[in-house]
């Protein structure tokens, strides 16, 4: 019964998207307050409907219905209840309803909180929406519905992917989706804005919260994905440029030249024509990272469900959203007229010069996830593109840009002084200097100038505030100063500083990584960086809806027992896999991770252990980023205020 | 002029959409169907850890087997690895390995930590095999039969359910051929 509920609540949502990319636009043309009104109740009830149905499927999985088809292919009743629960996006069918679920959400949001919005402009916001809504409820109810029966229901299901059931896992991709789909609200707000015809400051502020809050949500579900492949793929890396990564570091790349690009925008009127094609790209790459995923167009670990008869319906959707809006903006832009003009040494160069090297990272990514199956599709030929070729072109961009990241905010808005910037960061330069020599003390190449951008950058940063509140005053003064700075600010200068920590850690995972793979007998130990790692023991042990091996290890420096790590090696029977939960050792400055491997005769067993100093900096940095997102999102001009549109 | 610059991104996102769409429709699939119950492409290639002697296509007949491309660079591969492992174990079937553009040390240490399934590895360090196969991707499974033509292609790891659903269906359908 459920499930039909479900469905129909699906259904309901669909012709209310239909009724709400229409009427509005609509009212808005024609100036009738109602019609526009109906936006806002509409993208409510929208929102209503399609978290209904969202808790009409969870039910299903709580309860471990198998006459519902999903439950029964991807859920057991084995299972732990998180994992049930997560179970419901651990599939391509609920997974699109979350997707459809958070874009109802920002929709609903836009309703309730955006009071201070023109009305025109929200109902064309909601409009365009609504049409994203229409398109793709479309596609979970002719292509993937969620709700298909089963008859004859079985006894049991078939259980969730076991690399899935991990608490990283599990929270990744609805943050993921935030950020995704957080990026409708820009793409929204511009075509809203190529409608109108209009772009200016206002406009920009309006926009900022939700870029800001969408690439928060993105940052942080990249973290937890590296993060989760970090611990749970078994082997020490981090981060693969697999092409499904690649798919959501795109956004990012994209969504942080916006949020820049739109400050622009919103200081000095200018760069628009530009901001509105990066609000489009930055939503179509999120969603051709969604054809990525679901079509398998490009076959990789995280395809767990494709179907090409499912891509040809998303590539249908790209082509309308995105076409859709860029013939918009081909009518449009060229009317738009052009902003303010600034000398060669300001904030607009600088930030243009941000946004230069952003997209360019981002292109080249796109161009090695996607020249394979070009090269294929023009010669028939195979190309594969690996980490060394993203290596060799994304560091020294990355080293390049986090060398200006430092000096951009120091320049002042039309006309700046380089020299005086520079100036005033002789204190970041005595410490990129100092730690690029302590580095070729430890290690010479290139490391040293990784760890010195990162270094300048980090002081570089921070020195802004230092600067700001004037120590020479007294420190209750300097507080004062400080605190009184604008959110904003503060935001920047803790999310560059994240840049520079997680710099850190990638650089030091690099060039400092120590790796022994050996074999050993229980009572044999074999040492990394320092480290003895004694094998004491394999056991088998029972889980909930597993077996495994667990290893217990002793781990000593220079003989004296300091832990004890238990690394494990699960089957799942359903549906019949093995995963690696490595041992962790984590402590600030590195993490020992040991792994048991393959086992041999006579109770040998092949054993990985790595030795990563710094590596936390890697996630660590990530968060801070994210802290600097919150903490800028926090500022008092984008909560009150809301800014008057000068007349047109 | 800026009125035809502002036509670009709209050009630009056509033709991705073009390439995009012959790729859903030319993808794996056609070249499966090309293949199908043809005689697997001939190839002779150096057997992995035996120095100086090679394995082919020719070693393939008389008997039913898996062809397995894959790579020590393939994540996929590593999560695909025990459930072949637990195949040659359980003896259901045999399997082949085609290292694909991989490097004999890296391979060497792959196979010594996470065990070997294969009777034995053809070495395509070139690839020239897989193009001719249509490899589009590791891992993929080849199921040859006993006349050493290509039955059916795995695109993709084999998993549990994989297996269970259609290769081992298929493999028992093989064997009882003449």
């Amino acid at each position: 019964m459920i499930a039909e509920v479900g469905l129909f609540s699906l259904v309901l949502a669909f012709t209310l998207a239909v009724a709400q990319a229409t009427v509005p636009l609509y009212g808005a043309a024609v100036g009738d307050g109602r019609l526009m009104a109906f936006a806002r109740s509409s993208a409510i009830g929208q929102l209503l409907f399609v978290a209904f149905a969202f808790g009409s499927l969870t039910a299903a999985f709580v309860v471990s219905d198998f006459s519902v088809s999903l439950v029964a292919q991807h859920s057991h009743s084995a299972k732990p209840l998180m994992y049930k629960i997560s179970g419901v996006w651990g599939n391509h069918e609920g997974s699109m309803l979350l997707w459809v679920l958070i874009l109802a959400i920002f929709g609903g949001a836009v309703a309730a909180f955006a009071r201070n919005l023109p009305d025109t402009l929200v109902a064309r916001v909601l409009a365009v929406q609504g049409m994203i809504g229409a398109g793709f409820l479309a596609f979970i109810l002719f292509t993937s519905n969620p709700f298909a029966r089963l008859d004859p229901a079985p006894v049991n299901g078939n259980g969730l992917n076991p690399l899935l059931q991990d608490p990283g896992l599990a929270t990744h991709p609805p943050f993921l989706y935030l950020g995704y789909v957080g990026f409708s609200m820009a793409f929204s707000f511009a075509v809203a804005a190529l409608i109108e015809g209009r772009v200016d400051p206002a406009w920009a502020r309006w926009v900022r919260p939700w870029t800001l809050a969408a690439w928060a949500f993105l940052t942080m579900g990249i973290m937890l994905g590296s993060l989760w492949a970090y611990y749970e793929l078994g082997w020490g890396g981090w981060w693969f440029w697999d092409p499904v990564e690649n798919a959501s570091l795109m956004p990012w790349l994209a969504g942080t030249a916006l949020l820049h690009s739109a400050i622009v925008v919103e200081k000095r009127d200018a760069l628009k024509r530009w901001t509105i094609l990066l609000a489009i790209l930055t939503f179509t790459l999120s969603l051709i990272g969604t054809f990525l995923v679901r079509s398998g167009v490009i076959s990789s670990v995280h395809s767990f469900a494709s179907d090409p008869a499912r891509g040809v319906f998303i590539l249908g959707l790209l082509v309308a959203t995105t076409g859709g809006a860029l013939t918009l903006y081909a009518i449009r832009a060229p009317q738009m007229k052009l902003g303010n003009l600034f000398a060669f040494a300001s904030r607009e160069t600088s930030l243009i010069l941000n946004n230069v090297f952003l997209v360019v990272t981002c292109g080249a990514i796109f161009i090695g996830t996607f020249l394979p199956l070009f090269v294929q599709i023009s010669n028939g030929d195979q190309l594969s593109v690996g980490a060394p070729v993203y290596n060799f072109f994304f560091v020294p961009l990355a080293i390049v840009l986090m060398a200006l990241m430092a000096i951009g905010p120091l320049l002042s808005w039309k006309r700046g002084n380089i020299a005086a910037a520079l100036f005033r960061l002789k204190v970041a330069a005595v410490a990129a200097l100092g730690v690029a020599a302590g580095t070729l003390l430890l290690q010479a190449g290139w490391a040293a100038i990784a760890f010195a951008v990162a270094a300048w950058l980090l002081v570089g940063s921070v020195w802004v505030i230092v600067e700001r509140m004037n120590l020479s005053g007294g420190l209750g003064a300097a507080w004062a100063r400080a605190a009184g700075l604008p959110r904003s600010a503060w935001g920047m200068v803790v999310a560059h500083a994240g840049v520079a920590v997680c710099a850190i850690g990638i650089a030091s995972m690099s060039v400092w990584t120590a790796e022994t793979v050996t074999l050993l007998k229980a009572g044999q130990a074999a040492s990394v960086a320092g480290y003895e790692v004694r094998l004491l023991s394999v056991r088998d042990e029972q889980g909930p809806n597993y077996t495994a091996k667990v290893g217990r290890f002793a781990v000593s420096i220079g003989g004296a027992q300091i832990d004890e790590m238990i690394a494990e090696k699960r089957v799942y029977p359903n549906p019949g896999s093995e995963t690696t939960e490595a041992a962790l050792r984590v402590r600030p400055l590195d993490v020992l991770y040991v792994t048991l491997g393959q086992g041999h005769p006579d109770g040998v067993w092949t054993v990985r252990m790595y030795h990563h100093p710094l590596v936390v900096f890697i996630w660590g940095g990530a968060v801070i980023m994210v802290l600097g997102g919150l903490l800028s999102l926090s500022d008092r001009r984008l909560r009150v205020g809301a800014p008057r549109r000068a007349a047109a | 002029m800026s009125r035809y610059l502002s036509l670009v991104p709209l050009f630009l996102l056509l033709a991705l959409a073009a390439y995009f769409a012959i790729g859903l429709s030319t993808d794996s699939r056609t070249v499966k169907s090309v293949l199908i119950d043809k005689p697997l492409p001939a190839f002779d290639l150096p057997k992995f850890g035996a120095d100086g002697e090679t394995f082919g296509s020719e070693s393939l007949k008389g008997r039913v087997s898996l062809l397995n491309v894959f790579a020590s660079w393939c994540i996929t591969c590593r999560v695909e690895h025990p459930v072949l492992v637990k195949l040659t174990q359980e003896k259901r079937v045999a399997i082949y390995g085609l290292a694909w553009k991989d490097k004999p040390e890296e391979l060497k240490a792959w196979l010594e930590e996470l065990g070997n399934p294969y009777l034995a590895i053809a070495d395509d360090a070139k690839g020239r095999t897989a193009i001719d196969l249509g490899v589009t991707g590791a891992p993929e499974t080849y199921v040859i039969d006993k006349k050493g033509r290509i039955r059916f292609k795995q695109v993709g790891a084999i998993d549990d359910y994989v297996w269970r659903e259609t290769i081992e269906p298929l493999v028992a359908h093989l064997e009882a051929e003449p």
